[in-house]
């Protein structure tokens, strides 16, 4: 069995912008290994987003081909797409993106509504989710109650509630102070190294990307390497 | 259903605007409950007409009588099982707005033909042996607080009486009642002997007769043989069902169905403007909550059906509350109007219409909002956020 969880070969996202093509990916090759944690860094615009939007099964390649856990995203239809982001993926947004109107164990539970779990079941596996990113006690608490990161810390459990072997941040710590940072970066340490899951962050802090096993800096499309510090 | 309690609370995300259209929902079902029922009384003598019974009538007018002695010549027509007569009194009891349907008839013959009225056997013995006794349906008896034994003045519109006199007195011997929620038993019968000879006028006619066709004869041919019989005399007749004759008599009052139908399509044009925008605004409101949800794997046609079921239920929590409420004031409408508006009944077709009208303007309202979230770009909407 590969030890590679994602692998990009040759791909290139071009958007149509008004008569204009713009490249935003170019002939980029990529391999994640189980159990990783990249930083991604570049300047806006860079396609670090569309990167992480195309391992996530949210954006198809114009070409080149995106396989993660052995499947071909890139063939996929939008409804095969949908199912399997559903369980094989994590998202973790920088503005949290709760549903204001569910409580925080709600929330958490929302990707479990596409499972066949029942309603005991599902309340009971939001609850570890929230005891293991330490919101046990805030479960019934609105958004609008929580801090900024209490929000990213259900927005964690939420992302990890359906055990995905894949986690995607986009700027997770983007919207937090310095210390509440740096405990949602050792929150997604813990999930990579006592849990296993393999994660890919977008970041333009350098300090967050310490956090991560390596950095990659995309730049007009293109990735480089280098090792963290 | 595992998405119940989100689609609860994004209903409920805006309380002001959601219960503003639930309001609105309310009073459209409100109004349809009311209307339905009133419509329903307007037409409810068709609804209840019996395809075996037809209605010998002047073929001028209505308000023309015809002769007693048609009474045979109709019994011996073939096709024939049966015939009685009715005419109308058109008197008020106390009050001018006191009207309600009263009859003269021959009470065995009017009860054999009617056989979805009861009538205790010796309530209808005592009817026959009182030449001034009467019989009421139990609406009216109960709206008038009347008991057998009770005396009834009637004060005659139309029938003076030979002596001058305008008040008739009846002895009240007995009180129907039906099995069929549709029919109504607001009227009040009374002997044709008794009329026909203290009358001052038009004696030795009735006003319409009724027949009932034998099994295995064919109506329409029934209906041709009796108009045929009495052509080119002083009193053609027309034959017809009793659905027609129903129908007829209710279009004096105008095509009530028409303007049941207009009002209402009306209040439900406008209903449907006002939730259509309440789901519009909600779905704007949120788009990259639907996306945050089509990112976490809900489907395209999951996101749809939430939308849609959303705008339902708020149809459905405005309509029900609305024809609940209706349901009861139109329990309180056929106690208070029973004698002069009979048969004013919500009943269960209009109720499983209206909740039929719940879901289809749910779907309406609802299905424009609820495509654009399921054709939501996950991208584009989460960039906007």
């Amino acid at each position: 069995m590969s030890d590679i969880l994602a692998r990009l070969q040759g791909v290139s996202r071009i958007y149509q912008k008004g008569k204009e093509k713009v490249e935003v990916l170019h002939e980029l090759d990529l391999e994640i290994p189980k159990g990783d944690f990249i930083a991604i860094m570049g300047p806006s615009g860079s396609g670090k987003t569309t990167l992480l939007n195309l391992l996530g099964g949210l954006d198809k390649p114009t070409a080149g081909s995106v396989n993660v856990g052995g499947a071909e995203l890139s063939s996929m239809s939008n409804s095969q797409l949908s199912h399997w982001r559903s369980t094989n993926v994590g998202f973790i947004f920088q503005f949290y993106n709760l549903l204001p109107v569910l409580t925080a164990l709600r929330n958490v539970e929302l990707p479990l509504l596409l499972t066949n779990f029942k309603s005991r079941e599902r309340v009971k596996r939001a609850s570890i989710a929230l005891d293991i990113v330490g919101l046990a006690d805030r479960a019934k608490h609105y958004p609008r109650e929580l801090s900024g990161g209490q929000e990213q810390r259900v927005a964690i459990a939420r992302a990890i509630v359906s055990d995905p072997s894949l986690l995607l941040c986009d700027e997770p710590t983007g919207d937090l102070d310095r210390e509440t940072a740096d405990e949602i970066l050792r929150l997604l340490q813990v999930l990579n190294r006592e849990h296993g899951k393999t994660i890919v962050m977008v970041t333009h802090d350098a300090q967050a990307a310490d956090f991560a096993n390596r950095t990659l800096h995309c730049d007009k499309g293109t990735l480089e390497a280098k090792e963290a510090a | 259903m595992k998405y119940f309690r989100l689609i609860w609370k994004n209903a409920w995300r805006k309380k002001i605007r959601t219960s503003l259209t639930i309001l609105s929902v309310f009073v459209a079902f409100l109004l349809f409950a009311l209307l339905s029922a009133i419509g329903f009384a307007f037409r409810g003598g068709v609804d209840v007409a019996d395809a075996e019974r037809l209605i010998v009538l002047d073929k001028i007018s209505l308000i023309n009588p015809l002769p007693m002695s048609y009474m045979n010549r109709i019994a011996a027509t073939e096709g024939v099982e049966s015939v009685t007569h009715a005419s109308w009194f058109g008197g008020f009891y106390q009050d001018p707005r006191n009207q309600f349907g009263q009859f003269p008839v021959d009470p065995q013959s009017y009860f054999d033909m009617y056989s979805e009225f009861d009538i205790p056997a010796e309530q209808l013995e005592a009817f026959k042996s009182n030449r001034t006794g009467a019989v009421v349906g139990r609406e009216l008896a109960d709206t008038y607080g009347w008991k057998i034994g009770d005396r009834i003045p009637l004060q005659a519109t139309i029938w003076t009486k030979a002596d001058g006199g305008r008040t008739w007195e009846f002895d009240l011997e007995g009180i129907f009642s039906t099995d069929d929620a549709r029919g109504s038993t607001a009227l009040m019968l009374f002997q044709y002997d008794y009329f026909e000879e203290a009358r001052a006028f038009a004696k030795g006619t009735v006003g319409w007769y009724i027949l009932r066709v034998a099994k295995g004869a064919d109506p329409v041919r029934v209906a041709s043989a009796i108009d045929l019989q009495f052509a080119n005399s002083p009193s053609e007749t027309e034959t017809s069902t009793e659905a027609a004759f129903a129908q007829s008599f209710t279009k004096q009052f105008g095509n009530i169905a028409l303007i049941v139908t207009l009002i209402l399509g009306a209040v439900f044009f406008t209903l449907l403007l006002v939730s259509g925008n309440t789901m519009s605004q909600s779905v704007r409101e949120r788009i990259s909550e639907l996306a945050v949800l089509k990112t976490l794997g809900f489907g395209d046609r999951t996101v749809l059906g939430i939308v849609l079921s959303e705008s339902i239920l708020i149809m459905l929590l405005g309509g029900l509350l609305g024809l609940g409420l209706g349901w009861l004031v139109v329990q309180g409408l056929a106690k208070q109007m029973g004698a002069f508006l009979p048969g004013v009944f919500l009943s269960p077709a209009a109720i499983a219409g209206g909740v039929g009208m719940m879901i289809g303007a749910g779907i309406l309202a609802g299905i424009f909002p609820a495509l654009k979230a399921m054709r939501l770009s996950i991208i584009e909407a989460l960039a906007r956020a």
